[in-house]
């Protein structure tokens, strides 16, 4: 059982974004999504959960067309935690994460036991519970984006679809967000910024390039010197991480200017 | 003195603490969790619906009542609810009495009320269009296109087959082809931004504004007296037969968006997390324009264009009971009838004899509440926190 991308393109305002990609997400695994800025990771998620139509190409869940169901049917596998934003209307905790069950309900149902049982473990699953009664627009960032996890827990998928969900948080929040959707068990294609991060976290990655999958593979084989330079077109030092042995990266400053501003007595590099 | 002496050896007691967790509340910027779990700092969750309703209603019912009552000739509730219990019963008396509540003030109140309710829920509904809390009906051409519409009927008589529906057919006409256009305007983009169809909206308005001044420039100088007194607003010509139309397409248009009421708390989100959320946005965003425009059309064709209500009855509302659509759609029914009911009562007994223009009670009403609501939440009009 598998999520597959195959063969997909997508146009925006008649502009390729997306040429041709085959990208697998086999169940229970954690896949990465990386790429410089403007390299189509977002557009591809959001032809996942149908903001863009494809121009080419399908989307299959577990075999079925995954654009053809009905949107509700769709939305009750995959959900979506999206950069943290700010919503311009006054909703408190418990009446965000209770929009997460929209797709359950049709036209005048109203919230029942189970939806309001499914809501609170979901804001207990994320360590909300005390921000329950709270207004979502008066929490951190953090606390925002730990509140749509809960939204999406309470959609009850089995997949889950981030989109630069760490973007604007600080190293705790960002660590925290992931460690908390890696232990859920679920199905994650996982648009990510941070490549050491992704090597933590990411059981595979694959690297975009102007719309086009350049290589794809376990973050150790990925995440190299050549890939960064060639994918990104920056110098960086690719390190183990000493606990896990992923790849970390370290950044470099260009050796020309390092020099100017340390000075002429500065050591070699590597003394 | 008593109290100074009362004062003192309480802060002594506890020293900073009884004023300032309050005080923290109201000015709670990102707290940490840990700071807030005092309890005290604690939000309670919302008032039960019902209260709320129970209490708009009796608000309403006393807002009619006030507003039958008062005039020229003033009728005691009593009196009021007398008449409207015998023509209920099917044997209404002959009485002056009843002559001013059935024919003259009950069909004024009811459509005002109705009108107040359908231009509320507009407003609500565009502001989630649009994801902007300071939208308003007519923000997207919706006045100024029934402008257009209904100064032609008054004007030079278009529509004159229909006789006395010409206005408000030519009205409805003018705002969902104003409505259409925005809509259509802004499609052509790949994307339906919020700001690009504000920018639409305002725009399409002042085209649209400008068409209706040449037809006034062109028209002869004593219609434009009439046209002039409908575009500021008016319930001054209500009579039963205005009712029906407004009235049915409140309640069809309500119940279209009472069962859409959680796709629109999704879409609230914004397009994109509403989409995640297995809502067809394309096709919500394309029946909630009709909705609208439908509604407000049908309030504009029977009263002209009255400013301030669809922006600010919705904010009022959000403010007490919060933005879940399931809640704000049917209380804001009942205040913005309420709203419109008692500004009418304003607009025709401050200077009477004679009459205000609606618009400009509800301007002088509206224009100062919603400054002491921005002033009061800030983060609701796109400052972060």
């Amino acid at each position: 059982m598998s999520l597959d991308l195959i063969g997909l393109s997508v146009d925006i305002g008649g502009r390729p974004i997306v040429k041709d990609i085959d990208i697998s997400v086999p169940d229970g695994r954690f896949v990465g999504l990386l790429g410089p800025n403007g390299s189509g990771k977002s557009t591809i998620l959001k032809a996942i959960y149908r903001v863009h139509r494809p121009a080419a190409g399908r989307v299959l869940l577990d075999g079925a067309d995954l654009l053809s169901m009905p949107h509700k049917a769709s939305a009750r596998r995959i959900a979506v935690v999206a950069q943290e934003s700010t919503v311009e209307f006054d909703f408190t905790v418990l009446e965000m994460v209770m929009i997460g069950r929209t797709p359950h309900k049709r036209a005048f149902d109203r919230d029942d036991e189970t939806d309001r049982s499914i809501v609170a473990e979901a804001i207990e699953r994320v360590g909300c519970e005390r921000l329950a009664y709270r207004s979502f627009n008066t929490l951190s960032g953090g606390e925002k984006q730990r509140v749509l996890i809960a939204r999406a827990i309470a959609q009850g998928a089995d997949h889950l679809i981030l989109d630069e969900p760490t973007n604007h948080l600080d190293i705790r929040y960002q660590i925290e967000v992931l460690e908390l959707v890696a232990g859920f068990g679920m199905t994650i294609l996982a648009a990510l910024h941070d490549l050491s991060l992704a090597a933590l976290f990411c059981d595979t990655v694959c690297v975009l390039s102007d719309g086009v999958v350049v290589t794809s593979g376990p973050p150790k084989a990925v995440i190299t010197v050549e890939m960064v330079r060639h994918a990104y077109g920056a110098d960086v030092l690719v390190v183990e991480h000493p606990e896990t042995g992923t790849p970390h990266l370290i950044p470099r400053r260009s050796p020309r200017e390092g020099a100017a501003l340390t000075g002429p007595k500065a050591p070699g590099p590597k003394a | 003195m008593r109290q100074g002496g009362r004062q003192v050896p309480a802060t002594a007691a506890s020293p900073p603490e009884l004023a300032p967790p309050a005080a923290n509340l109201e000015a709670s910027g990102p707290l940490d969790p840990a700071s807030t779990a005092g309890g005290s700092g604690r939000r309670r969750d919302r008032l039960p619906l019902w209260v709320v309703l129970v209490a708009c209603a009796v608000l309403l019912v006393v807002a009619m009542t006030l507003g039958i009552g008062i005039g020229s000739v003033s009728l005691s509730p009593r009196a009021v609810w007398q008449v409207i219990a015998d023509h209920l019963a099917g044997h209404p008396k002959n009485t002056v009495a009843d002559a001013i509540v059935w024919e003259i003030r009950l069909p004024r109140v009811l459509l005002a009320a109705v009108v107040g309710a359908a231009l509320t829920t507009a407003g609500t509904v565009v502001q989630v269009l649009v994801r902007n809390a300071l939208a308003d009906p007519f923000l997207l051409g919706i006045s100024s296109g029934a402008s257009v519409g209904a100064t032609a009927v008054l004007l030079f008589g278009a529509f004159a087959s229909l006789g006395i529906w010409a206005v408000s057919f030519g009205s409805v006409l003018g705002a969902l082809g104003a409505m259409a256009a925005v809509f259509l305007v802004s499609r052509s983009r790949h994307q339906l931004a919020p700001t690009q169809l504000i920018l639409v909206g305002v725009v399409l308005s002042a085209l649209f504004e400008s068409v209706t001044s040449f037809l006034i420039f062109r028209g002869n100088p004593q219609a434009t007296q009439s046209v002039l007194f409908w575009l500021l607003g008016s319930f001054g010509n209500a009579n039963w037969a205005q009712l029906p139309i407004p009235a049915v397409a409140l309640v069809v248009a309500m119940v279209y968006l009472l069962a859409q009421a959680r796709p629109l708390n999704a879409f609230a989100m914004g397009a994109e997390p509403a989409a995640s959320l297995g809502v067809d946005v394309h096709r919500l965003r394309r029946n909630l324009f009709v909705v609208t425009s439908l509604m407000a059309g049908v309030a504009v064709a029977v009263s002209g264009v009255i400013g301030f209500v669809g922006l600010v009855v919705p904010h009022i509302v959000r403010l007490i009971v919060g933005s879940d659509h399931r809640r704000v759609l049917p209380v804001g029914v009942l205040f913005g009838a309420s709203f419109m009911v008692f500004g009418d009562l304003l607009a025709r007994t401050i200077v009477a004899p004679q009459e205000m223009p609606i618009g400009v009670i509800t301007a002088f009403i509206g224009a100062p509440t919603l400054i002491v609501l921005i002033r009061r939440r800030p983060y609701l009009y796109g400052a972060t926190q």
